[in-house]
């Protein structure tokens, strides 16, 4: 039995080493001076999609339930961190501190909207979930296209539509504006934030996975009948996974809009929340390193082709392709079985 | 005092009276079998027992305690635990975990405590591991403890199911047919398996069985059922000799 609970330990271990061995890899070749600005360019989007392809993971994967709108959470995440970021400018001066609290507020807000939706949705059987948040995500996206938030003289205001409908006096300023969204944030993401974070959100998950809340919360994915016929209150922790994952996202989501000079709603749409749950797909759904795997390579693919201009995107179709059937079909993973055994008897042999 | 006490029990769906005036009485200890015909509502019983749907009329006493109305979680910290005609493991879980979901009342930590392995966690979940572990060995199961649960075989599903409805900790037991699919070897086994819990943690047994060497060889009561309503109640030899019973099965 604790050979079994070692081995957990150890696989938990090898996720977390992967991440820091990318770490060190690109810190060397930055060192070295082989990284290429394209490249460069990429380091925090992939640490912010490794994020959300977890987070999603925790929802698809570990409580069994689909969801069409993580892009919504990641945007909720990302307005009212990078809100919280320019409001508090003059406050607070340090862009660290304010960074890290913008991070919590994000994660906060998203988490709200996570339970807003949940609690009426989670309680009923069924897709209904994958609906709900698919709406949620174009609403989501189409308010924060026409609302105009600025704040003078300590209050903050809220208008629709147009930039006059503010009313703002002349030492006023504007945050939000409409489809502009936010221009300007700071810049305050780096690729060592970035992988922090996903070391953050792997320790919550694969933490949270392996005990009494998680088993629950499998068990419910695996027969929901059963589980509460053994006691396991079924709306809470469906409502507890989701909750999770909608904060991840929104932490996400301002590791992102911290990222950029504009931040605009038109990024989250229905497109940003299908390539996250390809990601969670291709890695295997349930399988927390494979998603890791999934979204760095999925993300470096595009611009990596980019050099074979018309054939790029072909590329990228029969990668996914391929991904699919070594993950999927089960002669690859019977191949892949054998192969493993084989390993490992090797292995075994010169243990001895 | 006895260990349910159910009164008047009724449920309709559309008119159709699955359930009708159904009224029992086991004392603790007893292994007591519900049998009767297909369709005869004895599954429906299970399901009104443990609150999955809300009797019409009638009320359910578990050891003195009013559960009418309660809801399944309710029911089950009060202390009912079932299995299910079909198996219903949570499978992509490990056969410890199985047992240990099932522990869940019983030693808790918070969601925080667990995510940040605060020593509440650890603490519990040594407890959980020895205690799952014991449930394992009664059913002679301790060497699969590491196995993925669908890939046991059928006759050790069944116990698993048996064991992890033990460890939510139950005054009384309710087996919906647990021999369905067993060969003789297997049944003969489960039989003494039965008896085996009932004899060591003192338990209360109602059993949904339509294997007759089964329900003669454990059950010292029985209840037949017929489309919904009581047809016979008593001692295990007798009922099996009512001429009304005979009837209900065999036919004319």
């Amino acid at each position: 039995m604790d050979s079994v609970k070692r081995k957990k330990l150890v696989d938990h271990w090898i996720t977390y080493g992967v991440v820091i061995l990318g770490w060190i890899i690109v810190q060397a070749l930055g060192a070295t001076g082989h990284m290429t600005n394209q490249i460069n360019g990429l380091l925090v989007p992939i640490c912010m999609y490794v994020i959300l392809a977890v987070s999603l993971n925790l929802t698809v994967g570990i409580s069994g339930e689909l969801s069409l709108g993580h892009a919504g959470f990641m945007c909720v995440g990302a307005f009212s961190g990078s809100f919280f970021t320019k409001l508090m400018a003059e406050s607070i001066p340090s862009l660290s501190v304010r960074f890290a609290i913008a991070l919590v507020i994000g994660a906060l807000v998203a988490a709200f909207f996570g339970v807003l939706i949940g609690i009426p949705v989670l309680r009923l059987r069924g897709d209904y979930l994958a609906i709900v948040t698919l709406a949620f995500g174009e609403i989501i996206k189409n308010v924060m296209n026409v609302i105009y938030v600025g704040v003078d003289n300590g209050a903050i205001r809220i208008a629709m539509e147009k930039k006059s409908n503010l009313n703002l006096s002349e030492n006023g300023r504007v945050i939000i504006e409409g489809a502009m969204g936010i221009t300007k944030t700071p810049k305050a993401s780096t690729f060592t934030i970035g992988v922090v974070l996903v070391l953050l959100t792997l320790f919550i998950v694969l933490n949270l996975i392996h005990s009494r809340t998680g088993r629950a919360i499998m068990a419910i994915r695996d027969n929901r009948i059963a589980a509460e016929s053994v006691g396991v209150n079924i709306t809470k922790y469906k409502l507890l996974a989701f909750s999770i994952s909608a904060s991840l996202a929104g932490m996400a989501g301002v590791l992102y809009s911290h990222n950029l000079a504009s931040l605009a709603a038109e990024k989250f749409n229905y497109n940003m929340s299908i390539l996250i749950l390809v990601y969670v797909v291709l890695g295997g759904i349930g399988n927390i390193r494979g998603s890791i795997i999934s979204a760095v390579i999925l993300t470096l693919l595009p611009e990596l082709l980019r050099g074979l201009n018309n054939y790029r995107m072909l590329i990228y179709a029969i990668v996914l392709i391929i991904m699919m059937i070594l993950n999927s079909a089960p002669s690859a993973i019977a191949a892949r079985g054998r192969l493993l055994e084989r390993f490992q008897r090797k292995n075994t042999k010169e243990a001895a | 005092m006895s260990m349910l006490e159910v009164n008047r029990l009724s449920i309709a769906f559309c008119g159709l009276k699955a359930v009708d005036d159904f009224n029992i009485k086991i004392g603790k200890g007893r292994l007591y079998g519900l049998i009767g015909p297909n369709g005869a509502g004895k599954t429906t019983v299970f399901n009104l027992l443990t609150g999955v749907y809300q009797p019409d009329k009638g009320t359910i006493l578990l050891d003195g305690a009013n559960i009418t109305g309660k809801r399944t979680i309710d029911i089950c910290q009060a202390g009912i635990a079932r299995t299910f005609q079909n198996i219903r493991l949570f499978k992509d879980l490990s056969v410890l975990d199985n047992v240990k979901v099932g522990l869940h009342n019983h030693y808790k930590y918070s969601t925080i405590a667990g995510v940040f392995r605060l020593p509440g966690y650890f603490k519990a979940e040594k407890e959980m591991d020895r205690r799952a572990m014991e449930l394992l060995k009664v059913f002679d199961m301790e060497a699969f403890f590491n196995y993925k649960a669908s890939n046991l075989p059928y006759g050790q599903q069944r116990k698993l199911e048996i064991a992890r409805a033990l460890a939510t900790g139950p005054k009384l037991l309710l087996l919906d047919e647990p021999a369905a699919g067993m060969n003789p070897n297997e049944t003969a086994e489960l039989m003494e398996t039965i008896r085996f819990v009932r004899d060591t943690f003192d338990m209360t047994i109602l059993l949904i069985e339509h294997d007759m060497k089964l329900v003669s060889g454990i059950c010292e009561e029985l209840t037949v059922l017929n489309f919904g309503q009581v047809l016979c109640q008593g001692e295990t030899s007798a009922v099996l000799h009512d001429p009304e019973v005979v009837k209900a099965y065999l036919g004319e």
